[in-house]
């Protein structure tokens, strides 16, 4: 595994990106509006997509360029285009009706993430000099997952669960990046495309949920029960 | 010769996906969606017998056709031919005829994905494949635009992609284990995860093993993630129910079975066993006491999937020879006769003009036929003989007695009972109660939703009274494959 020759600097380079995006997605979690989430998002990607280029460069993976490249023009740019464009659409600034207020969410989100960190060092065995960089990836790649779910949970708003679901896949992103550097380019590539058919489906579905249901608050789709 | 029969296979819904689209006429997308599945049909059981002779491996490894692929295959093209033949009859109903070629190109698209999810031997792609089948069914699910089908659709897509990201970030963590015993950088393939899966630290192994059965259950409908299966099941067009329930919960058992595979033989193995026979346990219970409470004719049939792939589950928890091809079994009698019974639900549902069961009365006097056929199906899909879903839940029970899981046959055995009872109430409601008030349904059965009833009720007679030797051999040889010959 290339951690065991990353040297301090860069293996702070990585922990320091990665702890920012985690970050950001606190940002989403304390957040009531809806353009918040998205710039969150892009600044996200884009930082994932620093990360990628920087495990390549330090570790000797000239394909993770091409990732970085796709990663910071799909997530960075042509997802949150899209997220805006519905927003834009919808007409909803805000999250209304939240279940838990930003507040509450966010301590329920440092729990969560205390949590991810038990389970992320008990699957660790590495001992070498940068394995709490190791550690530091599962626990945000668990974390991001407990936090998309959250946010699938407590938010209404059509456009909030695309986010979460975005949120569930950046974390896999994130840690895969610097866990698993050599898993083979065109499974990353394909997921990339697959994401941008998701939001596009998504669009879609959102305006069907207009047209149709008249509104685009999960609170308000109960019809199907039991 | 196999790669002839591959390319047929995957280019025939293709093609009745491309007319459907270009020639936009609702007759056309009909007749060549029906082609389309016949052939898929025909081509998979010569598929299934050249795999026999031994996995074909295809474009640098990505494709394998192993049996136990193919024989999901062939469960999926047989829902896909009665389905497509089912759906000319009813679509024709929902007087949306210049919508049809959409729908059309649509279900051959899906059925595509599900058969392509089937042969693909890299992890990461039979990932990519199991969400495309997502995407493509969310829109047939919400095709009747309807307030209820839309909310079923969005449910739908949330639930399966959040619990399908599950899958894939423990697919990154087995690739991950991997990593360690083969290197950084190799190729994805089950076999590979296989041959490292010993060598990866247990707790490790078993993190990435439970994050993979969640996230390809919540697609396969075990409970607790069943929650969007009821929904969309009972909310979309009925040949499109009957896909759902008899092609795409099978693909994704794939999946579950293949990890089970992978794990073999290592230190969470017999874990790994008691997970998918708590999941497989906690469908049962939990959809047997929805069964019972349910007024939705459809929403009974989708729990009765529920209950079904809990069963399935349960089959491949208990392992030996006897649960995999007891489950295996099971996946084909289940297709048809779920096939079955969301067509009799779509007749009956269009004639009476309700989803509600209290407004199904005497069936029988509006449809002769193919309510009997209805009638008998429930009562073999409520478990009993002489149909083929007996035979394959009592394989299940022999392989869970002789297992170290006897208290999960016990509960499985005490809620075959309410399942039998609570299922079967609602079906002498709807045949023999007095109709509370008088109204003539407007429609009978057509020949196209009669003869597809009669394709599946009479292979279910049939297999319930002769379990063919040569299907007992194909189960051998894929249970040789996951269980490494072992017992």
């Amino acid at each position: 595994m290339f951690l065991e020759h990353v040297n301090p600097l860069q293996a702070s380079i990585f922990s320091s990106l990665a702890v920012v995006s985690l970050l950001l997605t606190f940002v989403m979690l304390g957040s009531h509006w809806l353009q918040n989430y998205v710039y969150a998002f892009a600044v996200q990607s884009w930082l994932i997509a620093a990360l990628s280029a920087s495990v390549g460069y330090f570790a000797g993976y000239p394909e993770l360029y091409v990732i970085a490249v796709l990663t910071a023009l799909f997530r960075g740019l042509v997802l949150p285009y899209l997220l805006m464009r519905i927003i834009g659409r919808l007409n909803a600034k805000r999250e209304l009706h939240a279940v838990l207020q930003p507040s509450s969410s966010l301590v329920l989100g440092a729990l969560l993430v205390m949590f991810a960190f038990v389970i992320a060092n008990h699957m660790n065995r590495q001992s070498f000099l940068a394995a709490h960089v190791v550690v530091m990836a599962l626990t945000i790649m668990l974390s991001m997952k407990f936090l998309g779910f959250l946010m699938l949970a407590v938010r209404d708003e059509a456009v909030s669960q695309i986010l979460g679901l975005l949120v569930l896949e950046n974390g896999i992103f994130l840690g895969s990046q610097i866990l698993v550097p050599g898993m083979p380019l065109l499974i990353e590539i394909v997921i990339l495309f697959d994401l941008l058919i998701v939001v596009a489906c998504f669009g879609m579905l959102v305006r069907f949920l207009v047209v149709h249901a008249g509104t685009t608050s999960s609170r308000q789709l109960n019809r199907l029960v039991g | 010769m196999a790669e002839y029969l591959l390319l047929i296979l995957f280019a025939a819904p293709l093609a009745a996906v491309v007319l459907s689209f270009a020639v936009r006429s609702s007759r056309l997308s009909e007749y060549v969606t029906v082609l389309a599945a016949i052939t898929d049909f025909v081509i998979s059981i010569p598929l299934l017998i050249s795999a026999l002779g031994g996995p074909i491996t295809l474009a640098h490894n990505y494709i394998q056709v192993d049996p136990l692929g193919a024989w999901v295959i062939v469960c999926i093209s047989i829902v896909y031919t009665l389905a497509s033949i089912y759906a000319i009859g009813y679509m024709r109903l929902l007087n949306e005829d210049e919508r049809l070629p959409l729908f059309y190109g649509l279900f051959s698209g899906f059925a595509f994905t599900m058969l392509a999810a089937c042969i693909m031997n890299n992890v990461g792609v039979f990932w990519i494949a199991i969400e495309l089948t997502t995407l493509i069914s969310t829109f047939l699910v919400g095709f009747e635009r309807e307030a209820e089908s839309t909310e079923a659709a969005w449910k739908y897509i949330v639930v399966v992609s959040g619990g399908i990201s599950l899958a894939l970030l423990g697919t990154v963590l087995f690739y991950w284990g991997g990593s360690f015993v083969l290197g950084p950088s190799y190729a994805m393939t089950w076999a590979a995860l296989h041959k490292a899966a010993p060598e990866v630290y247990p707790p490790l192994l078993l993190v990435s093993f439970l994050l993979v059965l969640v996230g390809y259950g919540t697609k396969a409908g075990l409970a607790p993630m069943h929650t969007w299966l009821p929904d969309a099941h009972s909310e979309s067009p009925a040949p499109v129910s009957a896909m759902l329930s008899g092609a795409l919960l099978n693909a994704s058992m794939l999946g579950i079975a293949r990890f089970l595979g992978v794990v073999r033989g290592a230190s969470i193995d017999g874990f790994a066993h008691s997970a998918v026979v708590g999941f497989g346990i906690f469908s049962f219970v939990i959809a047997s006491l929805f069964i019972v409470r349910q007024t939705g004719i459809k929403r009974l049939m989708a729990y009765s999937s529920v209950e079904h792939i809990g069963v399935q589950a349960l089959g491949l928890g208990f392992g030996g020879v006897f649960g995999v091809a007891g489950a295996l079994y099971h996946m084909l009698n289940h297709s048809l006769n779920k096939s079955l019974m969301f067509f009799g639900a779509g007749n009956a549902m269009r004639a009476y003009g309700t989803k509600d069961i209290p407004g199904i009365r005497r069936v029988l006097s509006v449809f002769p036929v193919s309510g009997t056929l209805w009638l008998l199906g429930a009562v073999g899909i409520a478990g009993a003989p002489p149909f083929a879903l007996f035979l394959s839940e009592f394989t299940i029970l022999r392989a869970g007695i002789g297992s170290r899981y006897r208290w999960a046959v016990i509960v499985f055995v005490i809620f075959l009972i309410v399942v039998f009872i609570g299922f079967l109430s609602h079906f002498r409601a709807m045949y023999f109660d007095e109709a509370t008030e008088q109204e003539v349904p407007r429609l009978s059965g057509t020949v196209w939703r009669t003869l597809p009833m009669w394709l599946a009720f009479i292979p279910l007679l049939v297999l319930g009274l002769w379990w063919p030797h040569s299907l007992w051999d194909v189960f051998a040889r894929i249970c040789h494959d996951l269980m490494g010959g072992a017992q």
